[in-house]
């Protein structure tokens, strides 16, 4: 009952739950929606019983397409993602790394060319071992997944 | 993006490896060709190396092509500021094929991105030089008669040394068994290491060289840089216990040889010049003959039925 206090409920939308608190602004910010004219309702630092602290994301009239979504796998893998449709979830989307991922991440060489020209990144995701890792596209240097810099 | 870009030695399968071997060995026995006749290269240098630049030049120019370009950034439009994007795009509406060397990591896989023309990485700051990994490659198959079941004793800079690293990429087709030989500062990461293991490559570490090598075919040898230590004191110590020394090869294999991709400075004594089993400057020739094969094989779908 509380809860639905604190977040007001979606007609129609995206929501993004479980997000820890402090990747909020991160999914903020690789989702673009500081440039997103849909009415966006954030909140942070929730109670969660699974994660302690958690972030949430309400975005209205617009439901996130895979590639989208798929890059909050990156930071935040146990987000939970719900497609709502007249107050209802039509989809329980699961989160699954993209193959390849453009310009949100930041190559972590500083003597890489994307780190001294313009040149948007590209990273390979290797997922064959149990510990993911990218791999830059341009100086080939690999990175595990947790250390990853988003720009 | 030209598919025909040599950029990473893991852009070739095995066969393509092996397809290179074999041409280089036809232009060493017979270097002048006119396989390039009528095509114009260029030799991009953003950063001084002559060694390379010959012989790619020299590569060129015994198969009929003709040279263009610029042997350091400071006498380029890149010290005006100019994008390297730019550059190539400038110089592939005149070659038709742009050999590389950059100082930033990736520069050649993104040059080839956006050139129409083939890309040839001639090295690309730390990341690739596949041009030495081929001609090593050629050196080990013209002394062993064979790359398979060998094994390879590498010794020196493998944290930092990108020959090293490539080796053990283009090798890993053919069973070796590595021996890592490096002090404690330039251990083998362990991404290799890795590598090795999911690869089903065997493969020992040691931080001594004595003769630690008898049982090898191939002693990799590469140089230990000073910058790379933080205590000076330490490196004085490796510099000593990392120089080859022509008594130390006594018990070891007779067809062992001794590579090392120059430019050395003291860790292989000159006394071992003179033994049969150093290979290093013959090495360092082969590199021509293995830069035809490339020139060729990037040109090839270029040059037309008949030439």
């Amino acid at each position: 009952m509380e809860k639905k206090l604190k977040v007001a409920a979606l007609r129609n939308g995206t929501v993004i739950d479980h997000i820890p608190s402090d990747k909020l602004f991160k999914v903020v910010s690789i989702l673009h929606l500081d440039t997103c004219l849909n009415q966006i309702t954030l909140a942070n630092n929730l109670e969660s019983a699974k994660i302690g602290s958690k972030g949430l994301v309400k975005i209205s009239d617009r439901a996130l397409a895979e590639d989208e979504t798929n890059k909050i796998a990156l930071i935040a893998p146990n987000a939970k993602i719900n497609i709502i449709r007249d107050f209802e979830v039509v989809e329980k989307r699961p989160l699954v790394l993209p193959d390849e991922i453009r310009e949100i991440v930041q190559c972590g060489n500083p003597n890489c060319i994307t780190n001294n020209q313009a040149v948007s990144t590209r990273f390979l995701v290797l997922k064959d071992d149990p510990e993911v890792r990218l791999k830059c596209f341009y100086c080939e240097r690999e990175v595990k997944i947790e250390e990853v810099k988003i720009k | 993006m030209s598919n025909n870009s040599l950029v990473s030695i893991s852009d070739y399968s095995k066969e393509e490896i092996l397809d290179i071997l074999d041409s280089a060995a036809v232009f060493e026995a017979s270097p002048n060709q006119n396989t390039l006749a009528g095509k114009v290269i260029a030799t991009l240098f953003f950063e001084p190396s002559t060694r390379t630049r010959l012989s790619f030049e020299t590569a060129v120019i015994r198969l009929g092509g003709k040279i263009i370009g610029f042997s350091d950034a400071a006498t380029s439009s890149s010290s005006k500021g100019e994008t390297l994007k730019d550059t190539i795009q400038m110089v592939s509406s005149y070659a038709d094929a742009i050999v590389m060397r950059h100082p930033l990591e990736g520069a050649a896989r993104y040059a080839a991105e956006v050139s129409p023309v083939p890309i040839v990485n001639a090295g690309d700051g730390a990341n690739q030089h596949p041009s030495q990994t081929l001609l090593d490659l050629y050196s080990i198959l013209k002394t062993q008669g064979t790359l398979e079941n060998l094994e390879i004793c590498l010794v020196g800079d493998l944290k930092y040394g990108r020959t090293i690293h490539s080796l053990i990429m283009a090798m890993s087709h053919f069973n070796p068994t590595f021996k890592f030989i490096a002090p404690e500062e330039l251990k083998m990461p362990d991404e290799y290491k890795v590598f090795c293991r999911k690869n089903g490559i065997s493969f020992s570490e040691s931080t001594e060289l004595n003769d630690n090598f008898n049982d090898a075919d191939i002693l990799y040898m590469t140089r230990v840089q000073k910058e790379r230590f933080q205590d000076l004191m330490e490196y004085e110590r490796v510099k000593n216990v990392y120089t080859l020394k022509n008594d130390m090869l006594i018990n070891s294999k007779p067809n062992l040889r001794i590579l090392h991709p120059l430019p050395r400075v003291t860790e292989i004594d000159p006394d071992v010049d003179k033994n049969e089993k150093a290979y290093y400057f013959r090495q360092a020739q082969n590199g021509l003959y293995v830069r035809q094969a490339i020139m060729s094989k990037v040109l090839k779908p270029l040059i037309p039925k008949g030439e």
